[in-house]
């Protein structure tokens, strides 16, 4: 993300040197996030909604329920889709156009920590099967670029979602569906939040800055539900890790996963 | 877009649905600051309008072949979030999000020294975070100060708002059902100071009476508008000066109603990013422009103290971190 941000080698050569002294150049610990922010229910016209900020990077998630027809496979299932805007607002380095390949990383990795976690019963999204069923879109937009979105954009997503209210609805007789003005709320069952290590240098950190991410080999990101289950994984870039490396990132993902749960359910309680 | 003009939208004590008066706007807050990259951005509440405006540039324009040889290009793209209205909005931008994007660059492009800068483009972006009718109004509101919190020279701030028919009778600032329901729209956008429209459009039937009384409306909701500007931008400049002054005496007092985040980095920004040429203009035009405003509009009382203190200050305030960043 942000390919064309050049950073300078004094620069790169200070934070690697930094890290070998196992120092951030912010004073973080390797394993610690930036201040965390989580707002619910900005946007009221949006079925959920929370604007999330780690640090200086910042994140609005909105969702809207459609009524559509299911996935001619999965014919009892709701659906959901996501999209991520990397919006020229949040970076002098991203242009508007068609999404690019990091947006679409962003927000298929991010579906994915969703998805793969079971978090919303799907089947509870089907009103007619093979007919009509719920549509659920997540949508990100990028207001402020400062690294790692990954964990940002999931955090945001549970956060819109456990605040998502559905309009209730009434079956016709000819099988058409009415939407009323009453609404529930959206049956979370699982909180899955994702975790995001960089590798710099011969280091990893957690929550790399857009620096460190510049001048990052590599990222792994990885989601987990509250039962520590690995729900979604993700190698982003060019690096190489060894076998023992991979694990050991995932046993310290997992720790500081508690952590960022902890920071999504206070928000949303 | 206009409706049929039959829905119930004044009630008999002239009250609006949303119990407003005809010619009362909707509660208005605009913060400045607010997204650390960009070189100036905005945020604004009109209702239930949530709007952001953040501005690049001056920098490069890419086509090159694009580039003007004699001023800076002035790009706004203008776009609705998928979630921000009741019916998802396609993420694609729509030929609406199109044309508003070039009205309101053209509007800008009125109001900014663009000679200054030629070859050049300065970009602003407007993303609706929630819709809640005229939002180009309120987005262009945003966008100029926006541009001011950039530090681009402008001859004067663009104050937009709506105003239109509702039941026949003229109102200001409508609202979502208004826009839908009402029968006409006339979106203005105005320079107090300037006393120049740089944005009008109109949709609806309206009679030649009702027109000359709707820009009249407008122009009185711009003016209204223009003060919370101006106190916005103050807010935030005001903020950094105080931040400064406490460093050299660290005992004073008026530090403490400073929010954390806008002292902190507002003032780094500056020093880091503007580039030399810039500074030197900067503070002139700091220390020329906002008089003369004040001396023009504001009544008696304000004329003798902004001025002094951005006169006396600003340009002292720019010395220091110059110095401190060498």
């Amino acid at each position: 993300m942000a390919d064309n941000y050049v950073i300078s080698e004094i620069e790169k050569d200070y934070i690697l040197a930094l890290l070998d002294q196992k120092k951030r150049t912010d004073g973080r610990e390797f394993n610690q996030h930036r201040e965390i922010k989580i707002e619910t229910d900005l946007v009221q016209k949006a079925e959920g909604s929370a604007i999330v900020s780690i640090g200086n990077s910042k994140i609005i998630v909105g969702i809207k329920a459609t009524l559509g027809s299911p996935f001619p496979d999965t014919p009892d299932s709701g659906v959901i889709t996501t999209s991520a805007e990397l919006s020229p607002m949040a970076s002098p380095f991203f242009e508007s156009g068609p999404p690019s390949e990091a947006a679409i990383e962003l927000a298929r990795v991010t579906d994915r920590a969703i998805r793969e976690s079971h978090c919303i019963d799907l089947s509870k999204l089907c009103i007619i099967p093979r007919k009509s069923v719920w549509i659920l879109f997540i949508d990100f937009y990028i207001l402020n670029h400062d690294g790692n979105l990954f964990d940002a954009a999931t955090l945001g997503a549970m956060a819109a979602l456990s605040k998502t209210k559905i309009p209730k609805v009434k079956i016709l007789e000819d099988e058409e569906v009415e939407i009323l003005e009453e609404t529930e709320s959206l049956k979370i069952n699982h909180y899955p939040v994702s975790v995001t290590t960089y590798k710099i240098g011969k280091n990893n950190v957690v929550d790399a800055n857009l620096k460190e991410e510049r001048v990052s080999d590599a990222r792994i990101t990885v989601g987990f539900d509250e039962e520590d289950h690995i729900v979604s994984l993700q190698k982003g870039n060019y690096g190489v890790y060894k076998p023992d490396e991979v694990l050991q990132i995932i046993k310290e993902s997992l720790n500081v996963s508690k952590n960022l749960r902890k920071e999504l359910m206070k928000a949303i309680s | 877009m206009a409706g049929d003009g039959t829905t119930q939208l004044i009630d008999e004590k002239g009250k609006r649905l949303d119990g407003r008066k005809l010619d009362e706007l909707r509660p208005i807050e605009i913060k400045i600051g607010v997204l650390k990259n960009a070189d100036g951005s905005a945020e604004i509440r009109m209702g239930k309008n949530i709007i952001l405006a953040a501005v690049y540039g001056p920098r490069e324009l890419h086509p090159k072949h694009r580039a003007l040889p004699n001023r800076a290009l002035i790009q706004c793209f203008y776009r609705m979030s998928t979630f921000s209205v009741n019916d998802r909005k396609s993420p694609a931008p729509s030929r609406r999000e199109k044309e508003i994007s070039m009205i309101l660059s053209n509007a800008l492009t009125s109001v900014i020294l663009t000679e200054k800068y030629p070859r050049t483009t300065i970009d602003v972006y407007l993303q609706v975070l929630q819709a809640d009718g005229g939002t180009r109004c309120a987005g262009l509101t945003a966008a100029s100060v926006a541009l001011a919190d950039a530090g681009i020279p402008m001859k004067g701030l663009i104050s937009s708002v709506a105003v239109g028919l509702a039941n026949d009778k003229v109102v200001l600032d409508l609202f979502d059902i208004e826009d839908q329901k009402g029968s006409g729209d006339l979106p203005l956008g105005y320079s107090p100071i300037l006393d120049e429209v740089s944005l009008i459009q109109l949709d609806g039937v309206f009679t030649l009476e009702q027109f000359e009384e709707a820009l009249h409306l407008g122009i009185k909701g711009a003016k209204e508008i223009y003060e919370i500007q101006k106190l916005a931008l103050k807010e935030k400049y005001s903020a950094i000066r105080n931040e400064v002054a406490d460093e050299i005496k660290p005992s004073k007092k008026e530090v403490k109603e400073v929010p954390k985040e806008e002292v902190k980095e507002a003032p780094k920004k500056e020093v880091k990013e503007v580039p030399k040429e810039e500074v030197k203009e900067a503070p002139k035009k700091e220390v020329k422009e906002p008089p003369k405003e004040e001396v023009k509009e504001a009544p008696k009382k304000e004329v003798k103290e902004p001025p002094k203190e951005e006169v006396k200050e600003a340009p002292k305030v720019k010395e220091k971190e110059e110095k401190e960043d060498e």
